[in-house]
């Protein structure tokens, strides 16, 4: 079942036009990612999903039904949540008050605060702290926990793994699994390539705000990715 | 000497006073970074509500608050969603200007309504009471009684930023409101609800204003000095902080009216500006990049 | 990659344009007095400075980035040092309006040091603070009418022009003199390197400092000139009304009409105060007798231009029709490009 269709959208930052025509969508249960270069327009889609950004398309449908237009807080409220570049806590929230205000629609699901610190358990320990005073590892953990909260069906990552040490990398992908088994279908923005073939079922590639390549990692060639993904 | 202790303790009670004028302009700098230029006015206009709702229901001005807060409320409501949500951006002008015409609008507006004349609201007995500390040391019983009434609204304020949903939802609007949004959360209706909720507390303060002294269409922009005043003395992002604010500047005031009594509102203008030399950040502040 | 080769196009034809109006303009504003009745000298006087003080809160502001809702302090002071410098001092009044420019400047510089420490909004309010303290603190002075204020006397008034006729010249062409200084003085420092900064500075402070702009010294110096300003239109004001209080020189509505005249004509342009200042004595004129209703009415066109049009009007035309009187803008042009 197709969970969400794009259609020929395009993105403004103001006069500045940062997405072409995408077409996109993603299936029920899957995982999609999307790599490209810096400035491809990778976290502009991801934005423009959420409605963060505003854009304009043929079609932009969650579950079948329109989501052109709609307020960032109403889409969240239909089960999209995002886990933003940068992590983005809120700094004058602990780590706790941070998991709390993900679930602040109460969207009924079984994501609760127990099963957070059983999946990240290093954030139990940590609940107390403001959220500035966490290590890079820790931010990402609250930032996915905080998104899973809502109980999402889709799950959005900006930049998974920017700026964060392989280790850590390591640990937040191992989290995966315990994700998807729930049903949440998940698009990863991702810079590391590889990691991004690994884990995903398709991969699109943005190259300057356009889609320069799609398709399931096992049918892309190296060449294919590589000229995609820099463009000529 | 106990002059002085009288001139002191009297100043921390008017500080009170002052900290309730600070408490709705802390509120809503705090979400939104918005600076009110008609908070003043707006103090003044709940007054004169109160004092309408007084002379038509006939009732003591402590039950004029069980419909002047509800009204200030809605108020406060309309303004943020109606006119200051269009003007909240990265320019600092829009909402500074707009702010200062419907400044400009009020107080002409109760000019026109209510005439120049000095008002008051009465409260009968508890106006003039007075408890005596010690031989000298006089304190007023309403002034006494604005005081607590400004601790209690401090402490239940803070409660409820920190102890509920919403008190979270302000916090975390506040610190970004884009990812705010991410959860859910309508910021426009959030920073809505905080202006609410600082009229609330405007329209405390302006009831109480209006019992311990007179008032008239134009007191508003000094009260908003007052109130800004506070809030930087006692520092950006605390809200006990006004409290102290309040209170310091509340002294200091008194002290120089000891001095001399042209000079009360100059002292207190000089102690903020002292305080702005050596603290610019002021007295409590919480750590917060603007 | 190819060479580019491009041109900084700084005049416009609507400004050479302008240039030669405004020359014919001038020429006949100072031929006023021999064509202007005494009622509308005066008249003149206020409009000129009026678009002064609009001026210095443009350039303050609009193009400085900062807000300050407290430039009357600049105001009474350029008005009180009339007094201390012409009846105290024995200087000549005319001479008072520069000198008040100079000293107020010099004031600037601690004032400056005090409501730098505040940012955005709380600097808009501690330069009103500041103004209180002005206020209050000549209120206190004995020697110069302390609350009541004081007259200028005769001896002094005399000093000007012995007729009647010819101090409302002599006021006339010091208040001329004043604004043509002023707007010179405005559009010289908007084309030169420092206009450049100020306005990167307002476009991106961040931007502006990673490419060395000074942006402290910038602002500063961007204060100190509108307190030179404005003080020395303070001097000329209280020359006109020859009676100063402290609470009219320092009164904040020196600010709410400044702020309402640069609001509506166009803040960040020069033009803009020009179109305000017409403006706002257009609608003076005729509604100024409903008091309060007009004041309302005042404050209503503000914010309503604030929230539909933040540009005012002059930014209106000027978006439209692409125009500028005062070129301080740069354009470059590509030579490859299709334009």
């Amino acid at each position: 079942m197709s969970l969400l269709d794009v259609k020929n959208l395009d993105a403004f930052y103001g006069d500045f036009q940062a997405l072409f025509g995408i077409d996109f969508n993603l299936n029920d249960g899957e995982t999609v990612a999307i790599i490209g270069a810096n400035g491809a327009g990778k976290s502009t889609f991801l934005r423009a999903l959420t409605g963060l950004v505003s854009s304009t398309s043929e079609n932009l449908a969650y579950q079948s039904n329109s989501i052109a237009g709609k307020a960032a807080a109403d889409i969240v409220g239909l089960g999209l949540a995002m886990v933003p570049e940068g992590r983005r806590l809120f700094p004058s929230l602990s780590v706790e008050e941070n998991l709390q205000m993900g679930a602040y629609l109460g969207r009924p699901g079984s994501w609760t605060l127990e099963r957070i610190y059983e999946l990240f358990p290093a954030l139990k320990q940590r609940k107390d702290v403001p959220g500035t005073a966490l290590s890079g590892g820790e931010q990402q953990m609250t930032a996915i926990g905080r998104a899973l909260m809502s109980n999402p069906n889709v799950l959005l990552f900006d930049e998974l793994s920017l700026g964060l040490a392989p280790m850590i990398i390591k640990g937040i992908y191992a989290s995966l699994p315990a994700i998807k088994q729930d049903g949440v279908s998940l698009i990863v923005v991702e810079q590391d390539i590889n990691q991004a073939l690994q884990v995903a079922d398709r991969v699109y590639c943005f190259q300057e705000g356009r889609v320069s390549l799609t398709g399931a990692p096992g049918e892309l060639t190296r060449e294919q990715i590589a000229g995609a993904y820099f463009g000529h | 000497m106990i002059e002085w202790a009288n001139t002191i303790i009297n100043g921390v009670l008017t500080g009170g006073l002052y900290a309730m004028f600070a408490a709705g302009l802390a509120i809503i700098f705090g979400v939104m970074r918005l600076v009110n230029i008609a908070h003043g006015d707006l103090i003044v206009l709940s007054a004169f509500v109160a004092m309408v709702v007084i002379e038509t229901l006939g009732m003591n001005p402590f039950f004029s608050l069980l419909f002047v807060l509800p009204i200030m409320f809605v108020i406060g409501y309309a303004l943020q969603r109606g006119i200051l949500n269009y003007t909240l951006s990265d320019d600092l002008l829009p909402p500074l200007l707009v702010t200062f015409g419907i400044s400009i609008i009020l107080q002409n507006l109760l000019l026109e309504i209510f005439s120049a004349d000095a008002q008051r609201l009465k409260a009968g007995e508890v106006e003039t009471m007075s408890i005596e500390l010690a031989k000298g040391l006089e304190i007023g019983v309403f002034p006494l009684i604005v005081f607590i009434v400004a601790v209690a609204m401090i402490w239940l304020v803070q409660m409820l930023f920190t102890g509920t949903k919403i008190g979270r939802a302000f916090r975390a609007t506040s610190d970004d409101a884009n990812t705010a949004q991410l959860m859910g959360i309508n910021h426009k209706q959030i920073f809505a609800l905080s202006m609410a909720l600082s009229l609330v507390l405007v329209g405390i303060a302006g009831v109480f204003l209006g019992v311990r002294s007179n008032f008239d269409p134009s007191l508003g922009p000094s009260r908003l000095l007052f109130a800004f005043e506070a809030v930087i003395i006692g520092g950006l992002g605390s809200i006990w902080g006004t409290l102290a604010g309040g209170v310091i500047l509340a002294v200091a005031q008194n002290i120089g009216a000891k001095i001399d009594p042209g000079w009360q509102i100059l002292a207190g203008h000089v102690a903020f500006l002292v305080v702005l030399v050596f603290r610019p950040n002021g007295l409590f502040p919480r750590t917060r990049d603007d | 990659m190819t060479e580019t080769r491009y041109t900084v196009q700084r005049s416009t034809k609507l400004s050479r344009f302008g240039a030669i109006a405004g020359i014919i303009l001038l020429a006949v504003l100072i031929a006023g007095p021999w064509w202007l009745d005494r009622a509308s000298m005066r008249l003149f006087v206020e409009i000129f400075y009026f678009l002064a003080l609009a001026q210095m809160w443009n350039l303050l502001a609009g193009y400085g980035g900062l807000v300050s809702v407290g430039q009357q302090a600049f105001v009474g002071l350029g008005g009180y040092l009339l007094f201390i410098l012409a009846v105290h001092l024995g200087i000549g009044p005319l001479w008072t309006v520069p000198l008040a420019g100079i000293i107020g400047g010099i004031i600037s510089l601690p004032v400056a040091f005090l409501v730098f420490r505040l940012r955005g909004h709380y600097f808009a309010i501690g330069t009103w603070v500041v103004a209180e303290v002005f206020l209050l603190s000549f209120a206190q002075v004995k020697s110069l009418g302390g609350g009541s204020g004081m007259s200028l006397p005769i001896s002094v008034i005399k000093e000007i022009s012995e007729s009647r006729s010819g101090r409302d010249q002599a006021v006339y062409w010091m208040a001329l003199a004043v604004v043509v200084v002023i707007v010179a003085g405005v559009y010289w420092l908007l084309r030169s390197r420092h206009g450049l900064a100020l306005t990167s500075i307002r476009d991106s402070e961040e931007a502006s400092r990673s490419l060395g702009v000074d942006n402290f010294r910038t602002k500063l110096m961007v204060y100190i000139a509108a307190a030179v300003g404005t003080s020395a239109i303070g001097a000329l004001i209280y020359m006109t009304k020859l009676r100063i209080t402290p609470g009219a020189a320092f009164d904040i509505n020196w600010t709410t009409t400044v702020i309402f005249i640069v609001v509506i004509g166009g803040i960040g342009t020069i033009e803009g105060p020009i179109i305000g200042t017409i403006i706002f004595f257009l609608l003076r004129e005729p509604l100024s007798d409903f008091g309060s209703w007009y004041l309302m009415l005042l404050g209503a066109i503000a914010v309503v231009i604030m929230l539909k049009a933040p540009q005012g009007l002059w930014g209106l035309i000027a978006e439209r029709y692409d125009l500028r009187f005062f070129p301080v803008q740069r354009r470059v042009f590509f030579k490859d490009s299709p334009d």
